[in-house]
């Protein structure tokens, strides 16, 4: 047990955390602005995987690492066009939607990948490497725990803030809660509901997919079928229990992630508490923040919606 | 300040929304300062200078009122926010015209009187001086609409117009300078308010028209079935909609409940049927205290409804007809014995009730959802009527169906009346009222103004009541 | 007029058209990757059903699919969606374990139906908990029966792992449970065991309930209208409550038709995602029961007979799961087709839209 408690292996289990919480952050706070739109996006799981699969094609038909993140988010952002296209202009069911296209995320992934990578040299595939920042990186703790970390680390470090600040304090971001909220009074304040409904469904999209990325590319450089294991999933649980706001669910994330983290640890020092318990723990807790919506719920009121003009 | 006065339906809201962009007209031109204007869209007539306060406000319950006045203003290409000048601006408007509304609140904890100037507010920001105010009163309290008066007269000081639409004759006396009565699609005149009087108003709203009255005897009334006492409730707002109603029914009567719409008819014909519960007061079948039964029980019990939204409430659209039919019944003989229900039991019922009715459709198992209006409202009627109910209900039976099914869901109510039904008739067409009812009770403000006996009502005295004055 | 019923046909078939677009569309990936799509998809049909080896193979499969479906059905019908068949599914199979283990001393006659009463009541509770919470609060049951999958899952892990787990064992699984647990064969060549009765005997059963039976009319109008039910005397609350419950039970018994019929013991993960095979049956199906049974059939022996693809052809099964992937996006679409105008334009046979009626006429007012 003090083995456990010593400070290196505590800097290590941080460290992992923020490895761990990366793909789910970036999958969430994407995520954040298609349910604040008001469109359901439970793919985001689908869109991670279609992600993780991109990034080893790229990379390994190109060898440029951030290439192949831009095809990881092209692979969710296609994704989450089929998924706009149904559910924004047809107003099909965004539930079923999102289950059918998990399915073929699933199915497309482990096919392409049993046809197109079966034989092919897998040490081919470059992946991302520690990137330590000068500087900050020699810091004790914090330095390994935070500046020692992969490029995609920094990028979603990068991305928070920014995508904070787009959906509370631009007037875009202001259009996007409009529309999640009362889809019909934005479009009477003259608001295109579909053009920000498509826009935040696409960005999701991208951003599960990059996050997808990590998990391929990061650390690891393969795909592994069904490599995203419903981490997308956990995902839709950090944004409700975030309530809907970019930070929210980036803590979240983190929580997650550090259960995520511990699950191994438990394994590896014998802790005498069953490793289900921790990986079970994301789940629990945001099923109990969607039981704890006391008074007015946090949740975008439109979500799942289809918003149809006709209507009066 | 002019005001446009009618009746529900007359074509008031229709009006205005073609004014603000909202419907296209299919003939006839819009001149705004001496020139054609032709507007698309309500971006258009914002940026004419036209403001419009719907009757249902278009705020964003959770979004603070600056955000929901500057929502849609700036372009979406626009990288800041910037809500400080919004406050100010907020602020100044505020002052200006006694508004006194705190631009950091949030939207949904605000009292409504509140929510209606943040949309009164989102128009002077926009810097509109035509202003459209549709049925503003309707949602608020005698204070807040006396408040709202101060504002309009502050608003007209400063050179803004004002649209007031309503239908409440005594609030358009007390503050318009021009009046414009609609009736049935028409302006039927346009005067000035000094030259005019409320009974002169309400002729012009109600009409001179020959009024249709179904011959039928007016024997003397049963003995009281249905006793309402002290009947108050809220509405889906939370807002009192039922204000201590009391009335007496009759066996063999009709007594049609003449009102403008909104003023409490739904909820009463809830209350009575058990699908919404009052606050206070009781009321009584027989001597049985039937307040707060359970739907399924005041069902049982004998009184039958026939509810307004037929298509919502009152049918189950992806059934057919014959299911439709058993909906009340359905588990009961002879449709349903134990463990199953009884097929051709029910198909017969309903082939009988769409031969006694009239109902046209392919065959009793033709979805619902495929008749016309005057069809399914036949379907409900037959439903409501066969069980041979005590009481009935009736809410706007006869809304939006074409003369000849009309006739037949009037002589359908009468035919119950033979029979010793007690009725209960809530409509917005006066007319319609007037020629069924032996009693007319009018409600208006979830109160009973009055209630008077049909062959001696006048439509002008109903109409003064309806619209609150005496 | 008599081409509109031709239409309205065609419109009906949509879920045909949607599968063999799919299929179409799946041969076309087939075709892409080099492989010849007659031949992938011969092998499925053969692996299928070409043997009794095969179609045990496929039965098997089909059981848990058509038991949990016809939860998932059952559950759209009263109006909810029961994304949470794969965890009912497990807390199934553990109440089975559990009542197959541990009450020794029973004929066959009453233990199985007690294991399988055992599972019914678990997977129903699971359903129920979110069903409540939908009911008294609102709380979007999608997102809760999603999320009570991995509980379950993970919870079942642990029990299988630790206190049920046989001593010994390399991975972890249950000892084997009590021979009077073990449901009988029915085609002792092929391992197929009898859930699939289990499974045509729910279908039928929720057929006549949902077609004949009071409370299956009441599941219909709440489904249909939940104001129109309430307004009709129909406890919207109770009726949801009850459907929920049946329906997670029915995905509980899928559970213990693995259990008590394939492996005889509780494993770790021993749904291979039957639970979300089960959503794509119902769906396919237009929730009616007796079509899930086709459905269910259809995705058994894509499972059964992809394995055969593969091996024989070459062709990974994966691409099983894109054509049910796509026939479920197809179908979605395909339903709020109407919504979409040039297929309104087809339905009505080429016309132009009727006109609405005129609200306001020839008015002439001044505002000064």
């Amino acid at each position: 047990m003090s083995s456990f408690l010593s400070l290196q292996v505590l800097v290590d289990f941080l460290a992992a955390t923020i490895r761990m919480a990366t793909p789910l952050g970036f999958a969430a706070v994407g995520g954040v602005f298609s349910e604040r739109s008001g469109v359901f996006n439970i793919a985001l799981e689908g869109m991670m995987l279609g992600g993780a699969f991109g990034a080893v094609m790229g990379s390994h038909l190109t060898g440029n690492l951030w290439v192949a993140v831009l095809v990881a988010g092209l692979a969710g952002g296609a994704l989450a066009l089929v998924h706009a296209v149904a559910c924004v202009s047809f107003g099909a069911n965004q539930v079923v939607t999102g289950v059918a296209l998990n399915l073929l995320a699933l199915g497309g992934t482990t096919y392409l990948s049993r046809v197109i990578l079966r034989g092919a040299n897998v040490e081919r595939v470059r992946a991302f490497e520690i990137l330590p920042i000068p500087v900050l990186g020699d810091l004790p703790v914090l330095g390994p725990v935070l500046f020692r970390q992969t490029a995609l680390v920094y990028l979603l470090a990068l991305l928070l803030p920014i995508a904070t600040v787009v959906l509370l304090k631009t007037p875009w971001g202001l259009a996007v809660r409009a529309v999640g909220e009362y889809p019909r009074a934005a479009d009477t304040a003259g608001i295109g509901v579909t053009g920000i409904r498509y826009t935040c469904v696409i960005v999701s999209g991208i951003m599960a997919g990059i996050g997808g990325a990590f998990l391929s590319i990061s650390h690891v450089n393969m795909f592994t079928e069904n490599m995203s294991a419903g981490r997308g999933f956990i995902a839709l649980a950090a944004i409700i229990f975030g309530k809907w706001h970019p930070v929210g669910a980036f803590g979240a994330c983190l929580i997650f992630g550090a259960a995520d983290a511990l699950q191994l640890r438990i394994q590896t020092y014998d802790l005498g508490i069953p490793y289900q318990v921790p990986v079970m723990l994301p789940y629990v807790l945001a099923l109990l923040a969607m039981c704890g919506l006391v008074g007015r719920s946090p949740a975008p009121a439109a979500a799942g919606i289809p918003y149809r003009k006709e209507e009066s | 300040m002019h005001a446009l006065l009618g009746e529900n339906g007359a074509g008031k809201s229709t009006l205005m929304n073609v004014l603000y962009g909202l419907y296209r007209p299919d003939s006839g031109r819009i001149f705004l300062r001496d020139r054609p204007v032709t507007f698309h869209s309500p971006r258009d007539a914002i940026r004419a200078g036209i403001g419009m306060i719907h009757q249902h406000f278009m705020l964003v319950p959770p979004l603070s009122v600056g955000e929901n006045i500057v929502l849609g203003y700036d372009p979406l290409t626009r990288p800041w926010l910037n809500l400080r000048h919004v406050e100010r601006e907020v602020h100044s408007l505020s002052a200006a015209y006694g508004l006194d509304v705190d631009p950091r609140a949030i939207v949904w904890q605000l009292p409504v009187g509140q929510q209606q100037r943040v949309e009164i507010l989102k128009a002077l920001y926009r810097k509109a001086d035509l202003l459209i105010l549709d049925e503003p009163t309707s949602v608020l309290t005698p204070a807040e609409t006396e408040a709202l008066f101060a504002i309009i007269r502050r608003l007209r000081a400063d050179s803004n117009t004002v649209i007031f639409i309503s239908h409440k004759l005594d609030e358009v006396m007390a503050i318009s300078d021009t009046v414009t009565v609609l009736r049935g699609g028409h302006v039927v005149e346009t005067v000035a308010r000094s030259d005019t009087t409320p009974a002169a108003l309400a002729r012009a709203m109600v009409g001179r028209d020959v009024t249709f009255r179904v011959a039928h005897e007016r024997e003397g009334q049963g003995e009281p079935i249905l006793r309402v006492e002290g009947l108050a409730a809220l509405n889906d707002r939370g807002l009192p909609a039922l204000r201590g109603l009391s009335f007496v029914l009759r066996r063999g009567e009709i007594l049609g409940v003449a009102g403008v719409d909104g003023n409490g008819q739904s909820e009463l014909a809830e209350c009575i049927c058990g699908l919404r519960p009052p606050t206070a007061g009781r009321v009584l079948l027989g001597t049985r205290d039937i307040t707060r039964l359970s739907p399924r029980a005041i069902i049982e019990a004998g009184v039958g409804f026939i509810p307004a939204d037929r298509q919502r409430t009152g049918l189950v659209l992806d059934f057919d007809i014959a299911e439709n039919l058993i909906l009340k019944r359905h588990g009961q003989a002879p449709f349903c014995r134990p463990g199953a229900m009884n097929l051709p039991a029910v198909e017969r019922h309903a082939a009988d009730l769409v031969e006694r009715f009239d109902v046209r459709a392919p065959s009793v198992r033709s979805r619902v959802r495929t008749l016309s209006g005057g069809n399914q409202q036949k379907v409900v009627l037959a439903r409501e009527v066969s069980g041979n109910p005590a009481v009935l209900v009736a809410m706007q039976p006869t809304r939006g169906l074409d003369v000849g099914a009309t006739e037949y869901v009037q002589r359908s109510l009468l035919a119950q009346r033979e029979r010793g039904a007690a009725i209960l008739y809530v409509s917005t067409e006066l007319e319609e009222v007037l020629g069924l009812s032996d009693r007319i009770a009018v409600l208006a403000q979830g109160r009973i103004v009055d209630i008077v006996d049909a062959a001696t009502a006048t439509r002008h005295q109903v109409g003064m009541l309806m619209t609150g004055g005496r | 007029m008599g081409g509109g019923r031709w239409r309205l046909f065609v419109f009906r078939l949509i879920p045909v058209w949607a599968l063999c677009v799919a299929l179409g569309l799946g041969a076309a990936f087939i075709s892409l990757a080099g492989g010849n799509p007659w031949t992938a998809y011969w092998a499925v049909a053969h692996g299928a059903f070409g043997d009794v080896f095969g179609f045990g193979a496929t039965l098997t499969r089909m059981a848990p699919i058509l038991l949990a479906g016809l939860g998932v059905a059952l559950a759209a019908r009263v109006g909810l969606f029961n994304i949470g068949a794969e965890g009912q599914i497990y807390l199934g199979g553990l109440g089975a374990a559990w009542v197959g283990l541990y009450v020794p001393g029973l004929p066959a006659a009453l233990h199985i139906p007690l294991a399988l009463a055992a599972s019914g009541v678990a997977g129903g509770l699971w359903a129920l908990l979110p069903a409540y919470l939908r009911v008294t609060r609102g709380v979007n049951e999608v997102i809760t029966t999603l999320l009570m999958n991995y509980i379950a899952i993970q919870g079942v892990g642990y029990v299988v792992n630790g206190p049920m787990m046989e001593p010994g064992a390399p991975y972890p699984f249950s000892p084997v449970l009590l021979d009077s647990a073990h449901l009988p064969l029915i085609l002792p060549e092929a391992d197929a065991h009898a859930g699939i009765l289990l499974g045509l005997a729910a279908a039928v059963g929720l057929h006549l309930l949902l077609h004949r039976a009071a409370l299956g009319y009441r599941i219909r109008a709440v489904g249909f209208s939940p104001p129109a039910a309430a307004y009709g005397g129909i406890s919207v609350r109770r009726t949801m409550l009850g459907a929920m419950f049946v329906s997670g039970a029915l995905a509980g018994l899928a559970g213990a038709g693995e259990v008590m019929g394939l492996k005889y013991r509780l494993f770790d993960r021993f749904s291979p995602g039957y639970g979300f095979d089960a959503i794509a049956a119902a769906f396919l199906a237009g929730n009616e029961p007796l079509l899930v049974i086709a459905t269910s059939l259809f995705f058994g022996a894509l499972r059964s007979g992809g394995s055969l693809m593969q091996r024989a052809v070459g062709t990974p099964v994966a691409i099983v799961i894109v054509i049910q992937g796509l026939s479920i996006l197809l179908l979605t679409l395909g339903l709020v087709l109407h919504h979409w105008e040039p297929a309104r334009r087809f339905l009505r046979g080429g016309g132009p839209r009727p006109a609405p009626a005129p609200a306001v006429e020839r008015t002439n007012v001044e505002l000064s």
